[in-house]
């Protein structure tokens, strides 16, 4: 099958630096691919490469089977959708909307029709007559998103784009831009820091670090299969609890000589999963009452500090020496200095090595 | 609690001594120290200014035989416009007597060509430095810098070569070349600035709309820059109409701009002295950069305003 999007062995350096290196990624027809990392991973230069704003030091990229490495933006065949909306400021949204088209001397009845039809999808109708300045945040990422729309092309290039936007209208054009998705089936790249918008977008994620993508995964897989220490402590808020200690094969002891049982844990290769290691368990994976009895390891614990979130509470106490949050449903009562059992299933944690920090 | 309560309302009498509870606006009394000492220099400081310009004009609406009075601060008797007229239309200005008016109209000539022609080169300058960066970008801004730190004088024996070769020694487009020349570090540096504090995701959008070089400066980064050029615009108009010396080398007897022939009428060795003519020649020649100031001063304002909403 031909992808959608193909980038082999691309590296970019601005003079000495290093910003991406030898990075390999093939996108599917249709999918939904989320770029995530902290500020300063190469995710915002990656996107600019494959749009064509910067130039590569080596390697190529494919758009539809094409090669576009030496094309102009123009002629990728993407559409591009920057943070700070970027529209342009005289012209109204019907003009902003139709810019790109009149550039390419498109006929006036066919740019009428697109941009009607953009309109009518992102229901900016009403709003065709104003400029950029008289909209609300939210008004003015529609049209951003309907002046890529106009251009009818394959690959949707999003470049962080809700992070402008206050929580609430974040959440809802979240979804807005999943039903787009949904309804276009185009092919969608899209950065973001937040992971949120990468759990809840996207068909897989990729997480990166210093220009190098550390996992390529779908959500789940990303969330509970973490390759590596990195990637497990980014993903995930409240993030994952870590432990550190020692493995030797049916067991692991923590630092300050608390065992835990390791038999129900999947390795990846069991004669490797000795030494020194990092247990990363997910605070919601931690149980309490009744059902931590009847997990393979549960311990009577003092609790220290109590946040409710109101969707649910979260409690910090301490295990095995270090401090550990848990996730208790919000009708359960918790307050400091109460005591209580509580439990956890390794085999839903995750091992890392502490040499490699890769996952076992 | 409700100690620290009792605390903050007793807080009022205690704390000022007088029966009014403080409320709504602060009180902002006129009669201040500090007002009165920062009016007061304000005052003295304009009034130093201006009172030259008083004695200009108050001079230039008196008769001879009234300013050998000697009264020299002192209002016209009476307003009498004949010595603006005769510095308009007759009086001497080296060989010819026709007075001023050829030299402002030289001067318009002048001007005019050469604000349009700088103002436009410096602004696709500043614009093809910030977003179409080539190769020794960085180095070419700095060389092009560089050449506002020079004095003009150096130049001044050299450029009268070029344009000699040029075969334009002399005449109305040497001083319109030099002007531009000369007009170019000041204003690259104005508008790269300017177009450097321009979101780049403006720019990086129209790219991928397909917009090329000329397109992307003339309907995207011009219609966003009209506070920029008002300023390059008030500091051409004014340094171009202002200059003496480009005028008076390159330009030629028959081109000579105002400020030189200006200079003709007030330091002719001939005849005695006309102060109100002189004085009337100065004010005419100083009121264009003044009007232009009066005017764009306001459209400056206006057009940050307008800047300061970002698309």
């Amino acid at each position: 099958m031909q992808h959608s999007v193909s980038i082999r062995d691309l590296s970019l350096n601005f003079g000495s630096v290093k910003v991406l290196e030898t990075l390999n990624l093939d996108i599917e027809q249709g999918e939904f691919i989320v770029l995530l990392g902290p500020s300063g991973c190469g995710k915002s230069t990656l996107l600019n490469c494959i749009a064509g704003l910067l130039d590569v030091s080596a390697g190529q990229i494919f758009i539809g089977g094409k090669n576009v490495t030496w094309m102009e933006p123009k002629d990728r065949g993407i559409g591009m959708v920057f943070q700070s909306y970027a529209l342009y400021p005289q012209m109204t949204v019907e003009r902003n909307l139709s810019f790109g088209l009149r550039v390419s001397g498109m006929k006036k009845d066919e740019i009428e029709r697109r941009v009607a039809r953009a309109a009518e999808i992102l229901q900016i109708e009403p709003l065709l007559g104003r400029k950029p300045a008289n909209l609300s945040g939210g008004q003015r990422q529609r049209v951003a998103i309907g002046r890529a729309l106009v251009r009818d092309v394959d690959v949707f290039l999003f470049d962080e784009p809700l992070s402008n936007l206050d929580a609430k209208l974040r959440s809802d054009l979240r979804v807005e831009i999943k039903r787009l998705h949904q309804r276009l089936k185009n092919t969608m790249i899209y950065v973001t820091h937040d992971q949120i918008e990468a759990l809840t977008l996207a068909d897989r994620i990729a997480i990166m670090k210093n220009g190098v993508i550390q996992q390529l995964a779908d959500p789940h897989t990303i969330y509970n299969k973490p390759v590596n220490l990195y990637v497990a402590g980014f993903i995930g808020s409240p993030s994952m609890n870590f432990i550190e200690g020692t493995l030797d094969g049916s067991s692991f002891t923590a630092e300050d000589g608390t065992v835990i049982p390791v038999a129900t844990y999947d390795f990846a290769d069991k004669a490797k999963a000795t030494g020194k290691a990092v247990l990363g368990v997910r605070p919601e994976h931690i149980l309490l009452g009744d059902d931590a009895a009847k997990m393979p390891y549960s311990l009577e614990v003092e609790i220290e500090i109590v946040e409710p979130m109101g969707s649910d509470t979260l409690a910090w106490t301490t295990i095995a020496g270090r401090p550990v949050t848990f996730r208790a449903a919000s009708d359960v009562h918790l307050e400091a200095g109460q005591k209580l059992v509580v439990g956890f299933d390794p085999a839903r944690g995750s091992f890392f090595s502490s040499e490699t920090t890769n996952r076992l | 609690m409700s100690q620290t309560a009792i605390m903050a309302g007793a807080a009022p009498e205690t704390g000022t001594g007088t029966a009014v509870e403080p409320r709504g606006p602060r009180p902002k009394p006129f009669f201040t120290p500090r007002k009165i000492i920062i009016y007061s220099v304000l005052i003295l400081f304009s009034f130093y200014f201006l009172f030259p310009l008083y004695v200009m004009i108050a001079t230039s609406f008196k008769t001879m035989p009234e300013i050998r009075f000697g009264n020299i601060f002192a209002l016209p008797q009476q307003i009498n416009f004949d010595a603006w007229v005769r510095a308009w239309t007759s009086v001497c200005t080296g060989l010819t007597c026709e007075g001023l008016s050829p030299g402002f109209w030289n001067s318009v000539k002048i001007t005019i060509p050469s604000t349009i022609v700088s103002i436009f080169i410096a602004a696709v300058n500043g614009y093809a430095l910030v977003n179409w960066r080539f190769k020794g970008s960085e180095i070419f801004f700095a060389i092009l810098i560089f050449g506002s730190f020079i004095p003009y004088q150096v130049f001044l024996y050299p450029l009268v070569m070029i344009t000699r070769e040029l075969r334009i020694f002399g005449t109305l487009q040497a001083v319109i070349l030099v002007h531009t020349i000369f007009g170019m570090p000041i204003l690259t540096l104005l508008f790269r600035n300017y177009f450097a504090s321009l979101p780049q995701e403006l720019f990086k959008a129209a790219r991928v709309d397909g917009a090329g070089f000329w397109r992307i400066f003339f309907e995207i980064m011009l219609p966003m820059s009209l506070p920029i050029f008002v300023v390059a615009l008030i500091l051409q108009v004014t340094g171009i109409w202002n200059d003496f010396l480009f005028g008076v080398v390159f330009a030629g007897t028959q081109n000579y701009p105002m400020t030189v022939q200006l200079n003709n009428i007030v330091n002719s060795a001939q005849g005695s002295p006309e102060y109100n003519v002189n004085m009337a020649a100065t004010v005419l020649t100083g009121l264009v950069p003044l009007i232009i100031y009066f005017v764009s001063g306001k459209l400056f304002v206006r057009g940050v305003a307008a800047g300061a909403v970002k698309g």
